[in-house]
């Protein structure tokens, strides 16, 4: 029997075609498999392109609300903004106040506010790289909507998500929000300083939860209040970073490459004109 | 939560395809896997709103749930997983890979080229 629509078909004949061959009731199956999310996938690798084209690097910081996201950025800044130029954008259903937060540290801030969305997509990151220079950017931090669900599922074009794990909030998150955490290149269990308070929470158990959802993914423990544990955050930054100038070198190189081929080609006309 | 924009999106994705093939649609298959952060009851109860007032109004939705499947490091074996326990089924080792469960895909269309539709697209 036909796998797409039930007919009865030989199956080789339809795994063949990408078009069923229209019924005698004149109905036709045809075959599509294209993503639903397409076109906000292209959108952020059109952001992608915008981004490598100038070397930055972007960090998308996906958590719950009130997971600590603004207060790590504000002690990230403190620790990395006489190194490399920092630009963040901040997402949020309503009010400035956190790109405020941000711009008192000394960097700018574009606040995208997205109403009842819960969640970025790449057309709204697309139309805040617009407000931002890039060639003058280094670093270019995404604080996402505070949100474990939908911020998962939308690509805006960062090169590393970061995702954050609270310690109030309990150690069993990654196995309750799977694709959240299944998304995460990093995960930072933060206001580590209330761990002695807390004993429900276990940092064993929470690496155990992210092994039930068969994620290999790094975990460092900080606070940003008390700033402990930074370094190691701030060492994986470092590496990142440089991990992508290494990838912005070999691409200009190969367009050094290519163009220099081409003016030896024009020349080479021209000489034989 | 962001169903209903995934089922505008998908309603943008069928209408294309029934232009180009001139033709009407019966309905629309659309495959969505555990792991995809979509949920198909939410689906269901979104699409009517999408399709309202467009060309796709009286085609059927048709979800296809996909299982979440994994391929074990360790022992090489493909089994059925849990969204929120991916461990291997067979020596439950939690090294695996996806092989199946994160699919939100318009799988496929049923369209129709009665005379009728054509002389409705004309």
């Amino acid at each position: 029997m036909c796998q797409m629509c039930g007919c009865s078909l030989p199956a080789a004949e339809n795994h063949s075609a990408t078009s069923h061959p229209p019924h005698d009731d004149g109905h036709e199956q045809l075959t599509v498999l294209t993503n639903l999310l397409a076109r906000n996938d292209e959108a952020a690798a059109h952001n992608r392109a915008h981004l490598d084209m100038h070397g930055v690097l972007a960090i998308n910081f996906m958590s719950s609300p009130g997971a600590g996201k603004t207060s790590l950025l504000e002690a990230t800044i403190r620790r990395l903004r006489t190194q490399y130029r920092i630009s963040v954008v901040e997402g949020d259903l309503a009010t400035e106040n956190d790109a405020q937060r941000i711009r008192a540290q000394g960097v700018p801030a574009i606040q995208i506010t997205t109403g009842n969305a819960c969640h970025l997509d790449a057309s709204m990151l697309h139309g805040a790289l617009h407000d931002i220079r890039l060639a003058d950017v280094d670093l270019l931090f995404i604080e996402n909507v505070g949100n474990l669900v939908c911020p998962a599922s939308f690509d805006l074009g960062q090169h590393r998500n970061v995702v954050l794990l609270s310690v109030p909030e309990g150690d069993d998150k990654p196995e309750k929000y799977p694709v959240m955490f299944r998304a995460a290149e990093l995960v930072l269990i933060t206001k580590s300083e209330l761990l002695e308070h807390i004993p429900e929470f276990d940092v064993q158990r929470a690496r155990g939860s992210l092994q039930k959802i068969a994620s290999a993914v790094p975990v460092l423990e900080l606070s940003a209040r008390r700033e402990i544990g930074m370094d190691a955050w701030i060492d994986w930054l470092h590496a990142e970073k440089r991990a992508n100038d290494r990838r912005f070198a070999a691409r200009e190189q190969v367009i050094h490459e290519h163009a220099h081929a081409l003016g030896v080609a024009a020349e080479a006309r021209t000489g034989a004109d | 939560m962001h169903e209903l924009s995934v089922c505008q999106e998908l309603v943008m994705q069928v209408e294309q395809i029934a232009r180009e093939n001139q033709a009407r649609v019966s309905s629309i298959t659309v495959r969505i896997g555990p792991l995809s952060g979509v949920e198909p009851a939410l689906v269901e109860q979104a699409y009517p709103l999408a399709v309202a007032g467009t060309c796709l109004s009286a085609a059927r939705l048709v979800i296809d749930s996909i299982p979440v499947r994994v391929h074990c490091r360790s022992c090489k074996q493909d089994t059925i997983a849990a969204p929120n326990r991916m461990l291997c089924a067979e020596c439950g080792d939690w090294r695996t890979d996806l092989l199946s469960g994160d699919e939100l895909l318009l799988a496929s269309v049923e369209l129709s080229r009665d005379p009728i539709a054509e002389v409705s697209i004309q």
